[in-house]
């Protein structure tokens, strides 16, 4: 036990110093409060777009607790699942409330993600040394995505039935695979109870296990490497005689104080949402779900929920006509990398990716182009950390080239999701295919762009 | 024995031989999981075929029955739609429907046995959405000069009054026909098509 004899008794916990000292002499209490609170140093400059993190775990609480009510009185059975969730929402004792918190809660958590991506964009948080930050909390992206979609198919509504039948038939235009790939996902011929009985287990097991694991992955590799911060300076560069960060402050209780401020203002306007508009004008709570679902009749306008529109309007947009345009998109792309120097065998390599995409895209119908583009575009995001050649981290010190493509790729988001939740004409199709285009040319031309953008010099301490 | 007499490639060897025994028996025990969850018998059971009766169904009129959980429309087409299907063969992607899927006795014109009822299982080759009938030929908001058919809410595909995919649009193939037999004048049997009693 000699380890154990060498810990200092826990002091300044008053009359429970004894119990946390004997705690800590068989658990690393103290050394994992210091190493994640009380001694994690933090950049001092935290701004607004720092509050994000800490409301999507916040989020991430309140969806598995008012879940597993939920799953009390909830039936996954396709014969009862819609009068079980009418049940919760009419007789169960503050079974609305619940109810409404979870399904506000989804919403919330996208809008907190993107926020907390966004805070990404802006200040170049996926830049070396933070790129596996980066990667783990893409995994967690698709992982909430796939949580969202099993979750919806739950209340067996008919934007849940058919939400369902077009998500997996996405699966069903794959080449050769597609078609088992789809039955083996269905668990049946159509969606059914069998579907539905999986997605459930899916939805309350499977995915909430794996998004834990990864909360954990993605936390333990930001404090491995230390906070970014809006001027993008390492602060780990410049350490005082203490050995810490001159520019960092202990997170506890600095910005655990400072976090506590954000989850007030974000409670307030979540209990807004929950009890004054929880379908919030049908995009938080489509009206067709409040209709049982029906496998014979489609309903006349169906639409993802809001946060899986951007990439729904890339779907639609890939046209047979559009494949000529993008064609010619690819061949300019060829041409641009045929005139950057590059070394070695990156430009054989490159073009000869070129060549195969363009064969590719007339050898394979478009109705599978537009499932490998709407994937291709949540992907992308996993390449950010090597795409960005820029010499800064911020867009502070960034120059106009990269604030007018990052502006234009925000503005492109919103209308191709604006566009997504809309019925198909002409116009939107149009709108959405030149959509489509920019918003592939954010990424694409990044390392271009992004070289040639002119810099400002980044100071050697935080600017506050 | 001292430490330098370790035989390295000895205990890689043994290292990679357990690794590979341990994947292989791993992939083994995943096989009833991922089996699991392909479709049951049951599933697979209830496929039945389906009788219709089309006795009361007016010309021009559409009923949806249901067979295999899938929608399947029986149209009672009127001459005048069937001239449309005719002039309808520049505006589609697979006039001919040779890479529909139907069985070969709806390979034709009117993609069906009898060309007064179209039969067609109601969802889209595209993603699986259940297109809704426009069946009068008039102005439509899709489509200026509309002959007709059925319009996909999900992704804006169109069809014919044949059920065949209008050009440029996200649905690659002509709604699919299935198999179906006609066991009176106005009875029909959806899901079987062999002869004989």
């Amino acid at each position: 036990m000699a380890a154990t004899q060498n810990k200092q008794p826990v002091t300044g916990a008053g009359p429970l110093n004894g119990l946390l000292t004997w705690v800590d002499q068989r658990f690393p209490l103290i050394s994992l409060w210091k190493e994640h609170a009380a001694e994690y140093y933090a950049p001092k400059n935290f701004n607004f777009w720092y509050y994000f993190g800490s409301l999507a775990m916040l989020v991430l609480v309140i969806q598995i607790v008012t879940g597993i009510f939920l799953v009390m009185h909830y039936k996954p059975d396709a014969a009862q699942a819609f009068a079980s969730v009418e049940y919760i929402m009419r007789d169960v004792p503050f079974g609305w409330l619940i109810r409404y918190m979870h399904s506000t809660g989804a919403s919330a958590f996208f809008i907190v993600i993107y926020l907390h991506m966004f805070r990404g964009l802006l200040y170049g948080s996926y830049r070396a040394p933070r790129e596996l930050i980066w990667i783990f909390g893409m995994v967690i992206y698709l992982m909430l995505m796939a949580e969202a979609f099993f979750g919806y198919l739950l209340p067996w509504g008919q934007m849940s039935y058919w939400g369902a039948q077009v998500i997996v038939n996405l699966f069903d235009a794959l080449p050769l695979i597609g078609p088992d790939l789809a039955l083996w996902i269905r668990g049946d011929f159509v969606v059914s109870d069998a579907t539905l009985n999986r997605f459930f287990a899916f939805h309350v097991i499977a995915i909430p296990l794996v998004l834990l694991g990864l909360v954990a992955a993605h936390l333990m590799a930001l404090h491995e490497v230390g906070s970014n911060n809006p001027d993008g300076v390492e602060i780990k560069k410049n350490l005082g005689p203490d050995g810490h960060p001159v520019d960092g402050i202990p997170f506890h209780p600095y910005y655990t104080v400072k976090d506590t401020l954000g989850v007030m203002v974000f409670l307030a306007l979540f209990a807004i949402a929950m009890f004054f508009m929880p379908e919030m004008g049908g995009y938080f709570l489509e009206y067709n779900n409040f209709v049982p679902a029906d496998p014979l009749k489609t309903p006349n306008h169906i639409a993802p929920v809001w946060y899986f529109t951007p990439y729904y309007s890339i779907l639609r947009a890939t046209t047979a006509e559009f494949m000529y345009v993008l064609a010619a998109a690819v061949f300019a792309y060829g041409v641009l990398i045929w005139r950057t120097p590059l070394r070695g065998k990156g430009k054989a390599i490159a073009l000869a990716g070129v060549i195969a995409v363009i064969v590719a895209f007339f050898a394979v119908e478009a109705k599978v182009w537009g499932v490998v583009f709407m994937g291709v575009s949540v992907m992308i995001f996993f390449l950010l950390p090597w795409l960005d050649q820029s010499p800064v981290k911020s867009i502070r010190y960034k120059g106009t080239l990269v604030r007018t493509a990052l502006t234009l790729f925000v503005i492109v988001f919103l209308v191709l999701g604006y566009f997504g939740t809309q019925p198909v004409t002409d116009v939107g199709t149009r709108i959405s295919q030149v959509g489509t285009l920019l918003y592939f040319s954010f990424f694409l031309l990044m390392p271009w762009y992004s070289r040639m953008d002119k810099v400002k010099p980044v100071p050697e301490r935080v600017t506050g | 024995m001292a430490e330098n007499d370790l035989d390295e490639g000895k205990r890689r060897f043994l290292l990679t031989a357990t690794t590979v025994a341990t994947g292989v028996a791993a992939t083994a025990a995943a096989v009833p999981f991922v089996a699991s969850m392909m479709p049951s018998e049951r599933a697979k059971a209830a496929g039945a075929p389906v009788e219709v009766d089309v006795s009361r169904l007016e010309p021009g009129q559409r009923m949806i029955v249901e067979w295999r959980g899938k929608p399947v429309w029986v149209v009672r087409r009127t001459p005048e739609m069937l001239n449309t299907i005719k002039a309808d063969d520049d505006r589609v992607a697979d006039p001919e429907s040779k890479r529909s899927v139907q069985p070969p006795y709806a390979k034709n014109e009117f993609r069906a046995a009898k060309p007064e009822y179209l039969v067609l299982v109601g969802i889209c080759t595209h993603l699986g959405c259940s297109p809704v009938d426009r069946l009068q030929a008039q102005p439509e908001p899709f489509a200026a000069d509309w002959h007709g058919g059925f319009y996909c809410p999900c992704h804006g595909s169109l069809f014919d009054l044949a059920g065949r995919v209008y050009k440029n649009k996200p649905a690659p193939d002509n709604l699919v026909v299935p198999p179906y037999k006609f066991v009176s004048d106005t009875t029909l049997v959806i899901g079987d098509d062999t002869k004989g009693a």
